[in-house]
């Protein structure tokens, strides 16, 4: 039976299956990027903001992101705003909620990053130059943002999909999830898991691996330009 | 100045939030009769766990455990909307109402009882024991002074350890280390659940279950959220109507018989009517 733990993938519709799940996994996190992005710039210009109440929710947001596990968010969105305040929300739609609350802030903390690393003398000298803020922000300042935070962008981007696989605990059927109902129906075959999980891991890398080149490409073309 | 005003507006607003979340909760589970008015019953069952509740190569739930679910929908005339639950959220889903119904070979235990209202089982199990076809142990006695292969924390160890003082244990800390021991002959058999020593033997030639049920039964029921009176009723009366036409043993055969054997007999795991 050992040379058979391959053939499980083939069963049946197994393998349409798991291209299903494969895209409930990116369907999730396409959308959580999108909405990240966009939020995230505007956390991103609340942290800088002169605000200090605005500045203490972004930190009070951050924090909790930082230091709560994805899951247990996950689980308090999913079981908790049902139990509390009777909102039955269904797993995706909590899945892309708690994703979302975690990529605005994290992009936005990138977003400030990458704004505040730019040297303040290069503000300064345009303005002597006699540039216009719009035209500092539109030449000396946008160019040089992006640069830096694309690749980290794309790195944030290549996380979140890997955190997909939690929505598994929260009765979304993604990729990890039908491979493990494969697993459960051959667990008479040792090495069916074997197979299973090094073809999920192969569905991740082939989503993952080209956005990671991007990211290298990028730099290296951007990188290229300064001089 | 600012930050107080920013921490009243901060008060405000949760005040807000709990106020219109307490005026929306409190829906609840859902009774039998908005359960039929809905036209669907949502079930939580294993998606994993052959041959108990499992998703087939076709993508299609099986298993004993969806057999029933699939039955309990029918005669309600209501769809069947299978939630799939993993054994450490079962509880879970009740309690925040994701589901009108637990089918996932739900094991009675009295904590559990204190969270969810269990209905009457549908299976049992014991302990069993699996001991080498030359030599097999078919009653607990003859064990007296021979090796018994247990697993550290299970029910099979403290149970001859309580009631059997005079049988050896020999203890593996995992069932894949326990199952071959036995197969390298450390002991004289191996005692754990019934249904893992039924299935084990089938796939292990000169090996035979000698003993299919000994010590405490638990049972697995059908669970319901706390207080669903309505729901769990009807459960019950189903469960004993169903027992009339022996339905239970038609679901052994047709979702367990595979696993355990020609051989296995099927009372030792199916309950009839609710009665043990």
């Amino acid at each position: 039976m050992q040379d058979l733990g391959i053939s499980v993938l083939f069963r049946g519709i197994n393998f349409q299956r798991l291209l299903l799940g494969l895209w409930v996994t990116l369907r999730i996190a396409l959308i959580t990027i999108g909405i990240s992005a966009v939020l995230g710039l505007l956390f991103g210009l609340a942290m800088m903001s002169r605000s200090r109440a605005a500045r203490a929710v972004c930190r009070i947001w951050l924090e909790i992101i930082r230091f709560m596990p994805q899951l247990v968010l996950l689980y308090l969105v999913y079981f908790g705003f049902a139990r509390l305040f009777g909102w039955n929300l269904d797993g995706e739609t909590s899945a892309v909620l708690v994703f979302s609350f975690w990529g605005t802030a994290e992009m936005g903390d990138l977003f400030r990053g990458a704004l505040t690393s730019i040297p303040r003398h290069q503000r300064e000298s345009a303005a002597a130059l006699g540039l216009t803020r719009a035209q500092i922000n539109r030449y000396i300042l946008l160019p040089q943002t992006v640069r830096r935070l694309v690749p980290q962008a794309i790195n944030l981007s290549t996380r979140i999909i890997k955190t997909t696989a939690l929505v598994k605990m929260i009765n979304v059927t993604e990729v990890l999830k039908v491979g493990q109902q494969i697993i459960g129906q051959f667990y008479r075959e040792p090495s069916a898991a074997f197979w299973v999980y090094a073809t999920v891991f192969l569905l991740y890398f082939l989503i993952c691996w080209p956005i990671s080149l991007l990211a290298g490409r990028l730099e290296i073309l951007w990188e290229g330009n300064h001089h | 100045m600012k930050m107080k005003r920013f921490v009243k507006v901060i008060a405000l607003a949760l005040a807000l939030v709990l106020v219109l979340a307490s005026a929306a909760a409190a829906d609840g589970f859902r009774t039998l009769d908005e359960v039929k008015e809905s036209g669907k019953i949502v079930i939580g069952l294993f998606h994993d766990k052959k041959p108990f509740g499992y998703v087939d190569e076709n993508g299609e739930y099986q298993g004993y455990d969806v057999y029933l679910a699939r039955r309990l929908a029918e005669d309600l005339g209501v769809e069947l909307e299978i939630v799939a639950v993993d054994a450490p959220n079962r509880i879970e889903f009740l309690q925040s109402f994701k589901v009108d119904v637990i089918l996932a070979n739900f094991t009675y235990t009295e904590e559990r009882a204190e969270q969810v209202d269990f209905a009457k089982p549908y299976m049992k199990v014991a302990l069993g024991v699996v001991s080498p076809e030359n030599a097999l142990i078919t009653e607990a006695e003859q064990l007296n002074g021979k090796k018994l292969i247990v697993s550290k924390g299970t029910t099979a160890e403290t149970y001859f350890e309580k009631n059997y003082p005079d049988v050896q244990l020999v203890k593996y800390d995992s069932y894949t280390d326990a199952y071959l021991g036995l197969l390298d002959g450390r002991g004289d058999g191996l005692s754990t659940d019934n249904t893992e020593v039924l299935a084990w033997a089938i796939e292990n030639p000169g090996f035979a279950v000698g003993i299919d049920s000994l010590g405490d039964l638990d049972t697995i029921n059908p669970a319901v959220s706390k207080g669903n009176e309505t729901l769990l009723a009807w459960i019950n009366e189903e469960i004993v109507k169903l027992g009339e036409e022996n339905f239970f043993h038609a679901d052994y055969e047709a979702t367990l018989r595979e696993t355990y054997g020609e051989d296995a007999d099927a009372d030792a795991l199916v309950v009839e009517g609710g009665e043990i």
